[in-house]
């Protein structure tokens, strides 16, 4: 793909403007880092409050009859018992179990659902969607909407300034409300481990938005790299690494997006598989590493056990800037993957000692409460 | 100083080069996390693998400007590769080599033509 086929999102020319060095990312030319560079945008992430373009996400909604109900035939969770105002995290699976894409479901109003799912999948996504609920249910592209994600500390003082009902949300409430003078959805959530918010608002007033928060000392714009590096440390998967179509939720370590009451039913794509992973049939599960010595251990680095024999790879690493050393995730057998097992990680040809720690690496810091 | 189109930098003292990374080449990277130096003795040649550079986002390789043998790895950098962006034309070098071919020295890029090329990027 050329860089004149890469779309761009209504904040396309403020990235620019800021100095952004821009990146082909699902399709879409995004803001990698400005001008901070990645390491000073994470730490000031995690002190202050990083202010994200996100609008390359698909944002759609479902509506018909009982859309939660036909949703349900390809995620696992469980969407009918998903309170007004509430949004939950699920992931569309194939008839093999695996996942197709990671993706947030809210009821934010009475006009059905509200789906966010990731930018490289969306297309693919809503195709699958579209043909499960044909006659029952629809899927509308919102095209026309951008999304922006305040995330750290002091997001929810800075937001609170332009969004009062922003203050009285908690932990993955959502809302469809006015806001900043036009309708927003706002859900206190993000991919980042801290507290903070994501803002879906009309493409045409995502500028003027994004520059009112801007302009608040205590923000600063963040690109995609620190992005990845802060839902590192935040032990949050990524679609297209850590997670693919052979990957299922139990073995990714997502037990929480399968639901109880879809557990007993079973009435989902891909729900035997599930079954026989929750009874305990498992080949290989997610593992959070801590690099002791070396160079970070990447993508497709190999995991070994003490005696140098492979047994999984890694799926995403690299150097985790607020605990000061490289961490990674990936997939080994489970007889692996107790927290404190010691093992290796081969980095071009090196091995380097690493061990099993808990998720996330660095504590989130989500307000379940007020 | 001699510069490479894969922005390393060549200084020769006697027969032995001191290479690094141009301050370009370090912008371009952001900030530098790790450095993996090669050990004396090493014999390299042009072109060839030399180092490894990381930065939060990735690794990218250092490729020998000059032929001929490591006699010095900056160890320095192991526990401080942040200098290989404070100083990455002086203080952070990666590493010295013997020449072997010192004529590939007069063949690569003086300042002026380095900046030139830069331009064009």
């Amino acid at each position: 793909m050329s860089d004149q086929d890469l779309k761009k999102t209504p904040l396309f020319d403020a990235h620019v403007a800021a100095g952004a060095r821009m990146v082909p990312f699902a399709g879409y030319s995004m803001p990698v880092q400005y001008k901070d560079g990645v390491l000073k945008e994470h730490l000031w992430t995690r002190e202050h409050a990083g202010l994200f373009d996100v609008s390359h996400m698909g944002q759609a909604r479902i509506r018909g009859e009982n859309p939660a109900k036909s949703f349900e035939k390809v995620v696992s969770a469980d969407y009918q018992g998903l309170k007004a105002g509430k949004q939950r995290y699920g992931v569309l699976l194939n008839a093999e179990g695996g996942i197709i894409d990671d993706l947030m479901t809210a009821r934010p109003d009475d006009d059905g659902l509200f789906v966010v799912v990731n930018g490289a999948c969306k297309d693919n996504d809503y195709e699958i969607i579209a043909d499960v609920l044909a006659g029952e249910a629809t899927v509308t592209r919102l095209e026309d909407r951008a999304l922006l994600a305040l995330q750290g500390p002091e997001a929810a003082a800075v937001l609170a300034a332009h969004v009062p009902q922003a203050a009285q949300m908690v932990f993955m409430d959502t809302k469809a409300l006015t806001a900043f003078g036009v309708d927003a959805i706002i859900s206190r959530s993000g991919y980042t481990g801290e507290d903070g918010y994501e803002i879906s608002v009309p493409a045409d007033a995502a500028e003027r938005v994004w520059n009112t928060l801007l302009a608040d000392e205590r923000v600063k714009p963040i690109g995609l790299g620190a992005r990845d590096s802060l839902r590192l440390e935040a032990g949050l998967p990524l679609y297209g690494h850590d997670l693919d179509e052979t990957v299922s939720p139990i073995e990714a370590g997502l037990n929480f997006a399968v639901g109880k009451s879809r557990r007993e039913a079973g009435d989902y794509l891909g729900a035997a598989r599930i079954a026989k992973e929750l009874a305990g049939e498992l080949s290989r599960v997610r593992v959070n590493l801590k690099v002791l010595e070396g160079a970070p251990a990447r993508e497709g680095a190999e995991i070994a056990d003490e005696a140098g024999n492979v047994i999984g790879k890694v799926t995403s690493g690299g150097f985790a800037p607020s605990l000061g050393f490289p961490i990674a995730i990936g997939f080994a057998p489970p007889a692996f993957a107790a927290v404190g097992t010691k093992l290796k990680v081969i980095v071009r040809g090196k091995q380097a000692a690493a061990e099993v720690v808990a998720s996330p690496f660095v504590p989130n810091r989500y307000v379940r409460k007020l | 100083m001699r510069f490479t189109k894969d922005h390393e930098w060549v200084v020769v003292q006697g027969d032995v080069a001191t290479v690094g990374i141009t301050a370009y080449a370090a912008e371009q990277l952001g900030d530098v996390v790790f450095v993996e130096v090669p050990e004396a003795g090493k014999t390299v040649k042009q072109g060839e693998n030399l180092a490894v550079v990381e930065s939060v986002k990735a690794a990218s390789d250092v490729y020998a400007p000059v032929s001929g043998e490591v006699v010095e790895g900056n160890a320095e950098l192991g526990d401080a590769p942040e200098t290989v962006n404070a100083l990455p034309e002086s203080g952070g070098w990666f590493a010295k080599i013997k020449l072997s071919n010192p004529a590939e020295v007069d063949a690569l890029m003086d300042r002026d033509a380095y900046e030139a090329f830069l331009a064009t990027l």
